[in-house]
């Protein structure tokens, strides 16, 4: 078996590519914590919550309606995305006149209520949920053997986050949406229809953390509590990227699932808390992050 | 010129405040809260369990803590169980392990705080608003899990069988009652200092910084070390409440660093009264009874906190001595 820096290569790859799939999700909710702070201007607390739900609705479809994993994907995130328009009609928009905290605040209260639901219903012990037919089994790559599901993981969540740039980017739709980033009140005056742009996009950012959810499903056990302790890693994630560039969350949140994966290789102990001290020396060097504006 | 213009505005902000200090900075209507609270610690031991009540007044302080830095700074610290929780491990390891008299484990524990607040401090004030939220609650999670892994701290044991020992060597604290009063003085002396902290001339800054930053800024005022000190002692005074509060539970657990426990107190204050002296005292005592009342209902604790919460947020934003406050035309 041959060996990278004394490490045998399995596990060194083993790790990259676990490192990779963790990369895929920490760039799938930094970004959609992105699109909607640009424009709503509040962290969404319960941005763990809704990736939650999303694992959480995949695993109902199939369990109470026989619905696979492929109409999941596409339904999942529009059943969470619709709650979480609801949310933000209800209470969310309530509240963009005043500080921005409180926004923070009343994202973290429902993130409870979500849980804490979620944890009376199903208890804390994981669900599982299997892999689909198409997308199990492994590839021999020769160095290393490949699970179909994981190199999927990666591939899709690729395609979701590049596929968000585009839009964001390259349309008129998205170009709505910087203008409205930059000054709502001006596009507002052009006839845009802002506050109900406002609604869709928070839907838009909390499909996108159920996609991810839904993506999880199979990987980690559906549990409640799955979005709370991967959310504080992806509010690091964003404050080493800053939350300016969309191209610069998704970059920077496959880099630090790399780092981290490769950390468990090298130094264990620390693999749990490297991204944070990576976060503490880039606030030091570089305060408004690594992308961001200052 | 600086000078000069700083001068004005600070004389003017305590001319402003002139109404409100009485004695010790303490208006009427806060006196007689004060008195009525004093009755309460006195009088509440013969009628309530003192171990409910030393629970309640640990988190009270805990709140207070907290207060002093989103109430008086306008910075929200989302990893406050860090501190908390780690002057709680650091107490109990110096009582158990070298058997260091309770007041001696409580300072141990409250320094500990100042050291890990100055270090989180330094790195979180470098932004503001909600990054400092992130930013805390990142730093508080990367303590969660030392705590896990470090071996003094027991892992998902934690520490237990923490003696209370005696109090300067001399008063053993084993009956409840006795503890009660040193945790009473201990409130009350960080409640005291937080108050007199606020109505210092430092804490007037500490209030122009949070209504505009950039004048304080203009006006000559180092900003980033005025915060900086009041993350410190904010932090020095939650491992206080934490060290208090492992000594009298005999035990330190991996719950006092969680996240959830630094959600906990920022309910505790948002209840109570944000920028109110005495609201963290009156959240702290609703949300520590409210968990002793409906603990057997399990998990919806956390759905009726997170209800709590919402309606807070929403409709509530002054909390309860907030609102008592404003219809009494008084400051509290």
């Amino acid at each position: 078996m041959d060996d990278i820096f004394g490490i045998p290569a399995p596990l060194l790859f083993g790790q990259l590519l676990l490192g990779l799939i963790n990369g895929a999700f920490y760039a799938m909710l930094s970004l959609g914590l992105a699109v909607i702070f640009g424009l709503l201007n509040i962290v969404n607390l319960a941005h763990g919550a809704q990736f939650m739900m999303g694992a959480f609705a995949a695993w109902m479809l199939l369990a109470w309606g026989g619905i696979g994993y492929w109409w999941a994907l596409l339904l999942a995130p529009i059943i969470v995305a619709v709650t979480g328009v609801i949310l933000e009609k209800l209470f969310i928009s309530r509240l963009y006149k005043l500080d921005h905290l409180y926004g923070l605040l009343l994202t973290f209260g429902l993130a409870l209520i979500i849980e804490g639901i979620f944890r009376n219903e199903f208890g804390s012990s994981g669900l599982p949920y299997r892999i689909p037919p198409e997308l199990s089994g492994a590839w021999d790559l020769g160095f290393m053997f490949l699970p179909i599901y994981r190199g999927w993981v990666v591939i899709a969540a690729l395609v979701l986050c590049l596929a968000t740039w585009l839009i964001i980017e390259k349309t008129r739709l998205g170009a709505y949406l910087r203008a409205a980033t930059e000054n709502a009140a001006l596009v507002q005056a052009f006839g845009v229809n802002v506050p109900r742009m406002v609604t869709l996009t928070y839907g838009f950012g909390v499909a996108l953390a159920a996609a991810a959810g839904v993506l999880a499903a199979p990987i980690y056990s559906v549990n409640p509590q799955m979005g709370s302790n991967l959310i504080i890693v992806v509010f690091a994630v964003v404050v080493i990227g800053g939350m300016g560039s969309i191209l610069g969350s998704i970059l920077t949140g496959f880099t630090l699932g790399v780092v981290e994966g490769l950390t468990k290789v090298f130094w264990p102990e620390a693999s749990a808390t490297v991204i944070f001290v990576i976060m503490a020396i880039v606030l030091v060097a570089r305060p408004a992050g690594l992308f961001g504006r200052a | 010129m600086a000078d000069t213009t700083a001068s004005i505005t600070a004389g003017t902000l305590s001319a402003a405040e002139k109404d409100a200090a009485g004695i010790w900075g303490f208006s009427r209507a806060q006196l007689i809260a004060l008195g009525i609270m004093v009755t309460f610690l006195v009088v509440s031991p013969f009628v309530l369990y003192p171990v409910f009540l030393m629970k309640l007044l640990c988190f009270a302080l805990f709140a207070c803590a907290f207060n002093l830095l989103i109430g008086y700074v306008g910075l929200l610290s989302f990893g406050h169980a860090a501190y908390f929780g780690m002057g709680g491990y650091l107490a109990g390891h110096a009582a158990k392990v070298w058997g260091l008299t309770p007041e001696l484990a409580i300072i141990v524990g409250g320094a500990t705080a100042a050291g890990l607040g100055a270090v989180a401090g330094w790195i979180a004030i470098r932004r503001q608003g909600i990054y400092f939220a992130m930013i805390t609650l990142a730093l508080a999670q990367m303590v969660y899990f030392f705590c896990v892994q470090a071996p003094f701290t027991g892992g998902e044991d934690g520490i237990q069988a923490i003696p209370r020992g005696n109090l300067f060597g001399l008063i053993p604290l084993d009956r409840d009652i006795t503890m009660y009063w040193m945790v009473a003085a201990v409130f009350l002396g960080g409640f005291l200092l937080i108050h007199r902290i606020i109505h210092s001339p430092y804490g007037q800054v500490l209030k122009s910084i949070r209504e505009n930053q950039p004048r304080a800024v203009s006006l000559g005022y180092r900003t980033d070390d005025y915060k900086l000190l009041a993350f410190i002692l904010s932090a020095t005074l939650a491992g206080v409440a934490g060290a208090t509060k492992s000594l009298v539970f005999g035990i330190a657990t991996l719950t006092d660093v969680h996240w959830s426990m630094s959600g906990e107190v920022v309910l505790m204050t948002l209840v109570g009264g944000l920028g109110t002296v005495f609201g963290p005292v009156i959240g702290a005592g609703i949300i520590v009874a409210m968990q002793n009342y409906l603990a057997e209902m399990g998990a919806w604790v956390t759905v009726i906190q997170g209800i709590i919460f919402v309606i807070c947020v929403m409709a509530f934003r002054r909390g309860v001595v907030g609102e008592v406050a404003a219809l009494l035309k008084v400051k509290l």
